[in-house]
Order: structure tokens, then C-alpha cells, then sequence
């Protein structure tokens, strides 16, 4: 017999030795045919990873993504049979690597092959008619509430996070040469969408998802802020699913 | 008083964010074009013989359709059918190209 938590332990570190009473049908050690079960397990968990990353894999390569994923797999192999939510630690877990110092903006490009997937699988919810605003007056205005939908990712980086992740996925041939960028993924029809916000707009997109009427949402963004690219893109991406007055 | 001009420039800049707004959905604005999709390629909903995204058996399954930008759809440029005739989208199910049963 053997421990779930041995058989475990011994099928995520290939330097632990084959678990002794491991052992078939007929009573025979399951010997090499247990490493190749292992291997199968980190291939096939690398592949998902790659899958889930997509950015980061085409900045890394593939050669370096699957080392760096034999590393992640082994240090935080999936905590729930679906693979599709797996990779959470996968940006602090770059954030730790020392080789990777040089690329200093890989885990936010990570950040963000998380943020397109869990908008690929959030709750659809339908957008509010952008001309719902107009019959607001400035009051009304001043104390309403949106709703984001729950597609709604938010991400602020230090990096030109948008200009990187085309340029990684190769839509454009330009190499990023803007300052930092914040991003909002939105899911206007089936696929998320990446978008470069405003000035101040990840700010104040926050406080929209947090529930803060839209005139304190303006004011805690500090004097001169101007919230219509932000609604814009917003309402624009059908990202505005629920206006409260 | 500053308050004041405040909430005027908030029902200003929502007045110009939803002008915005709708050039984007404009811009955006999406089509069912049927006959166009590649076999395996069609979004949702293609009738008998398939069932949803990814089930059209043949290229340009008359009978599955794809998301395209507005207005693309009937002009989209496809290989001509096997007896030399234009193969064209359409914005209506197709009879052609659909799948032996």
C-alpha cells in the first residue's frame, strides 16, 4: 500500500525515487513504468501551461517556457482536477526567479494571460444601453453606481503591458516604446478583448468596480481628471452591465 | 461652487463617453455570415448535422456561421464553388456545402 500524499510527492519531483510499494495487479513494483507515468504527468501539465500562457510562452520560447514550467509544476502542481484555473501563482512565482531578471515585465504579461483567460470563463452579463447615462441629470449623475461585468480584468503595470503582450503574440511587427500602460480586459462579444486604459483610468475603473458613485470616483482621481475615455472604452466593450440611480 | 463645476464637467464627459461609445459598438458591430467558416471554424448554432462552435463538417458549410464585422459578409472573397460559380456569404442559411448524412 501507498499514501496518497507519497504517491503524490514522489509524481511531482523526478529525483524521488520510484515509490518501493507501488505495484500492479499481479503484485509486481510498477519499477520504470511509474517514471514514465510521471513524465507523462509533467508534459502534459507544461503543455497546459503553455496553453494558459501564451504571451509569456512566445516571449520566453519554447524551449526556456518548458523549464520554467517543469519548475512551477513541481513547486505548484494543480490544486483542483480543473486545469482551467490552475496557473494562479504562475506571475509571483516569475516575480521569483532570478534568471529572469532581465525581463522584468514577464510576470505582468503573465498577469495578463490570467486576466484573458478567467474573462474567457466569467459569467456572461448583458450591457446596460450606453444612452441610459443621458437621462441622468447632474445629480442623479454624481450619486449613480455601474456594475462591471464580471469579464472585467484589471491591471495596472509599470510596462507598456498592452504594446508588450502584441508585440509577444505578433499582431504587431512594432516594438513597445511607450511608458507604463494599465490594461482592462473586457469580453465585448465571446473573446476577451486587451485594451491600454486612459490616464488615471485603471484608478478609476477600480473604484467603478468597487462600487464608488461616479462623482467620488472623479474626485479621488485627482483635479483634472477626465473620465470620458475611460466610459468610453468601457460602455464601448459592453464592460458597463448595470447602472444604479 | 467648485463642486458645481464639477458635476457639469461629469455630465459633459459621460455626454462625450457615450458619443464615443457608440463609434466602438459601431465599429465593433458583428454579423452572422453563414457559408464562410471553415470546417471546425464556425461559431454557435448551425442546424441539422451539427450542433454548436466548431462542429461544421465541410469548409463553407452553408448551413454554419461565423461572427464577421458588419457588413463584410456578403463581400468576403471565397474559392469559387466545384462547378466554376461564386461562392458567396450569407447574412440566411445556406443549402449548399452541407454535410453527406
Amino acid at each position: 500500500m501507498i499514501s496518497q500524499s507519497a504517491f503524490r510527492h514522489a509524481l511531482t519531483d523526478a529525483g524521488q525515487p520510484v515509490p518501493e510499494t507501488l505495484v500492479d495487479g499481479a503484485g509486481r513494483p510498477a519499477g520504470r513504468r511509474f517514471s514514465v507515468y510521471r513524465n507523462n504527468v509533467a508534459v502534459s501539465l507544461s503543455e497546459a501551461l503553455e496553453t494558459g500562457f501564451p504571451a509569456v510562452a512566445a516571449l520566453l520560447g519554447a524551449a526556456n517556457f518548458a523549464r520554467v514550467a517543469a519548475r512551477f509544476l513541481r513547486q505548484h502542481p494543480p490544486g483542483s482536477p480543473l486545469l482551467m484555473t490552475w496557473g494562479g501563482q504562475f506571475p509571483a512565482f516569475l516575480e521569483g526567479l532570478d534568471e529572469l531578471d532581465t525581463m522584468p515585465w514577464l510576470p505582468d504579461v503573465a498577469r495578463s494571460d490570467l486576466a484573458m483567460r478567467r474573462a474567457y470563463h466569467a459569467a456572461d452579463a448583458a450591457p446596460i444601453e450606453p444612452a441610459e447615462l443621458l437621462a441622468l441629470d447632474e445629480e442623479a449623475l454624481e450619486r449613480a453606481r455601474v456594475t462591471l461585468a464580471p469579464a472585467v480584468q484589471l491591471i495596472a503595470s509599470r510596462w507598456p503591458l498592452a504594446e508588450i503582450r502584441s508585440y509577444a503574440l505578433g499582431e504587431t511587427p512594432e516594438r513597445p516604446s511607450s511608458g507604463a500602460q494599465d490594461i482592462v480586459v473586457t469580453r465585448p462579444e465571446f473573446d476577451p478583448v486587451v485594451s491600454a486604459l486612459p490616464e488615471r483610468g485603471h484608478a478609476f475603473a477600480l473604484a467603478l468596480k468597487a462600487g464608488m458613485p461616479l462623482g467620488a470616483a472623479v474626485t479621488q482621481c485627482g483635479a483634472g481628471f477626465d473620465p470620458a475615455p475611460t466610459l468610453a472604452l468601457l460602455l464601448g466593450q459592453g464592460a458597463i452591465t448595470g447602472l444604479i440611480s | 461652487m467648485s463642486n458645481k463645476l464639477k458635476t457639469v464637467a461629469l455630465l459633459g464627459a459621460v455626454a462625450t463617453a457615450v458619443t464615443l461609445s457608440a463609434q466602438t459598438v459601431q465599429a465593433q458591430a458583428k454579423e452572422k455570415c453563414f457559408g464562410v467558416a471553415l470546417a471546425g471554424q464556425n461559431d454557435c448554432a448551425a442546424g441539422p448535422g451539427t450542433t454548436c462552435a466548431g462542429t461544421a463538417k465541410v469548409d463553407y458549410q452553408g448551413n454554419a456561421w461565423k461572427l464577421v464585422d458588419a457588413g463584410t459578409c456578403m463581400e468576403m472573397e471565397l474559392p469559387a464553388m466545384a462547378d466554376g460559380s461564386a461562392r458567396m456569404g450569407s447574412l440566411e442559411a445556406l443549402d449548399r456545402d452541407l454535410p453527406a448524412s
